[in-house]
């Protein structure tokens, strides 16, 4: 049962050919014989699942089920859920039960999809490794020794363990894109403002991005038909029609036009992870697409971009957290200056309070001009490069991030070496566009990854082409040892 | 740029985070190491250069200024580590 995709657990719910209890049922036994290891769920939440599934179960007896109807599915627990236990991995969040759903979780309720649990993540979304979550690191299933990626670690490891058949994650410098690519997955970060961020507890607002982690494309697809629309209630959401993103799933990519970055291909990117996009690359010319060299000659300055943007709208998200409405209290404060203090320096954990203070430090009086709006000029040079390559190009492509998945502790001790995992997907995030990552081969035993990234709101074209690759090629059907 | 003790002290109390003195000079390294790194900004002429606060220029939407939520007073306050009366409890402000 659990090999199967999102499309065949459809197909066979339709035909009858089992229930959703059943799924259910088997992907519940998986999570508590092999979760305990991996570390990947915070709260595993099987009774309500499983009351879901016979309701699902029930609705498609009585003849109104969608394609997604009675499909289990992991929440990373940077999501609301109502009466379920939603910490973003955070001390500060450890005994805070939603009093409401997010957007994307009421919708894929009303989808009829069933929720497994809450993921694990780093603490509040910040973090490559998943190493800053309070309830401890998640393990990469294709070697316990190896960080599963991170932010959405939890929600990666679960999909490449066969633990969920899918799971959302959120991306704000490349938490769906890098741990996709760590864990062999399929990930996809849509254009920002085409999923409700409601609901989704906010780090850096003007980035943060909700997505699909999937077996394949054709799931990610699916479950972005869910996830994708309008809400009222989050100010960025885009007013615009949601496409069926299956529909142009099977258009050949002959004559499709893949710009190649060449700052994506330079020093600092791992030799084996070249060779496998490269190889990738040569698939894509063999089924008839065309290659074409492009520059986006300021993507050099993402990475000090992104830490000044992030850090100073966390800072000022995070101000939320003062130990009096939800959340972490300390124990007998003096007075309210030593609550406010207490409460956050005890409830966060160290890479959150670097953060907030980097923020708070950017956003200071006399600073605000060399940082805060200097980073907002810089990101509009590196989203110009991305329309101009885009004047040339259909997609971009390149490596999701420069090495194949690092050890435990490797880079733990040292912030601004972690920062550069994500070095070739935090531009995406400046930018707004959508991006993906996929499965393209392995080095030293460990997966990695293709990056495509397309225009604004191009999801159909980069699913299209993640899909053409994904029927040429086997590598997202690789199962990691011991989770076959 | 680097940070010394007192401007980490400075930064965490504008921050409202308590941070033990023994932690003062590792925040200070990584804080410095962080700050170098986005100094590699300052190479680069911004003159001119309008902000981008939003990937795709949309302005904030306004809203009609009617209630359109329901009272869950209780229920929302249910979280809330110290309530009383539907009030939130914090150490005495005001003498």
């Amino acid at each position: 049962m659990h090999n199967k995709t999102v499309a065949e657990l459809s197909a066979g719910l339709q035909k009858g050919d089992f229930s959703s209890v059943e799924i259910t049922q088997s992907y519940i036994d998986r999570i508590n014989t092999l979760g305990k290891d991996l570390n990947c769920y915070i709260t595993v939440t099987a009774e309500q699942a499983l009351a879901t599934a016979r309701m699902a179960d029930q609705q498609r007896s009585q003849g109104n089920a969608g394609p997604l109807n009675g499909i289990p599915v992991a929440q990373k627990d940077i999501f609301c859920t109502q009466g379920v236990k939603t910490t973003c991995a955070s001390k500060m969040l450890d005994n805070f039960i939603a009093p409401y759903n997010a957007g994307v979780v009421e919708r894929m309720d009303t989808a009829g999809m069933v929720m497994l649990g809450k993921t694990n993540m780093d603490e509040f979304a910040m973090g490559s490794s998943n190493e800053t979550s309070y309830y401890g690191p998640v393990k990469n299933p294709w070697d316990l020794n190896a960080v599963p990626g991170g932010s959405s670690g939890g929600s990666a490891s679960a999909v490449a363990a066969q633990l969920a058949p899918i799971a959302t994650g959120t991306d704000t410098g490349g938490s769906i894109r890098q741990p996709a690519s760590l864990c062999g997955i399929t990930g996809l970060k849509p254009t920002y403002g085409r999923v409700s961020r409601y609901g989704m507890i906010a780090f850096a607002s003007s980035l943060d991005q909700a997505g699909p982690m999937a077996r394949s494309a054709e799931d990610a697809a699916l479950l972005l038909n869910a996830m994708a629309g309008f809400d009222l209630r989050d100010s960025t959401c885009i007013e615009r029609d949601v496409p069926d993103y299956t529909a142009n799933i099977n258009d050949s990519v002959k004559g499709l036009k893949i710009g190649l970055p060449k700052e994506f291909f330079a020093e600092g990117l791992d030799d084996g992870v070249a060779k496998v996009v490269q190889a990738a690359l040569a698939e894509y010319q063999k089924m008839g697409a065309e290659l074409v060299d492009i520059s986006l000659p300021n993507s050099g300055l993402s990475v000090p971009t992104y830490y000044v943007v992030a850090p100073a709208e966390c800072s000022s998200n995070l101000s939320r957290f003062d130990g009096v409405r939800y959340g972490y209290r300390c124990d007998d404060p003096v007075d309210l200056e030593d609550l406010y203090k207490r409460s956050r320096g005890e409830g966060f954990g160290t890479e959150v309070k670097r953060r907030i203070m980097i923020g708070a430090y950017a956003l200071s009086a006399g600073y605000y001009d060399a940082y805060y709006l200097k980073a907002q000029q810089i990101r509009r040079l590196i989203s110009d490069d991305f329309k101009k390559a885009f004047e040339k190009v259909d997609v971009i492509m390149g490596p999701t991030a420069p090495s194949v998945a690092f050890d435990l502790g490797e880079k733990s001790d040292d912030p601004v070496n972690m920062y550069l995992s994500d070095i070739y997907t935090i531009a995406v995030n400046l930018a707004g566009l959508p991006g993906m990552s996929i499965p393209a081969g392995f080095v030293d035993s460990r997966p990695a990854g293709l990056q495509i990234i397309g225009n604004y709101f191009d999801e159909s074209k980069i699913l299209n082409v993640a899909h053409q690759f994904q029927k040429e090629t086997n590598w997202h059907q690789q199962k990691p040892p011991g989770y076959e | 740029m680097s940070l010394d003790a007192d401007e980490i002290k400075k930064i965490a109390h504008l921050a409202r985070l308590s941070i033990e003195e023994k932690d003062i000079p590792e925040y200070s390294q990584n804080l410095t190491n962080i700050l170098e790194l986005v100094e590699q900004m300052s190479a680069i002429d911004t003159n001119g250069i309008e902000p981008m606060s939003h990937p795709l220029e949309v302005a904030q939407r306004l809203r009609a200024d009617t209630v359109t939520e329901s009272d869950q007073r209780e229920h929302f306050m249910e979280n809330a580590p110290k309530a009383e009366r539907g009030l939130f409890l914090v150490p005495q402000v005001i003498e």
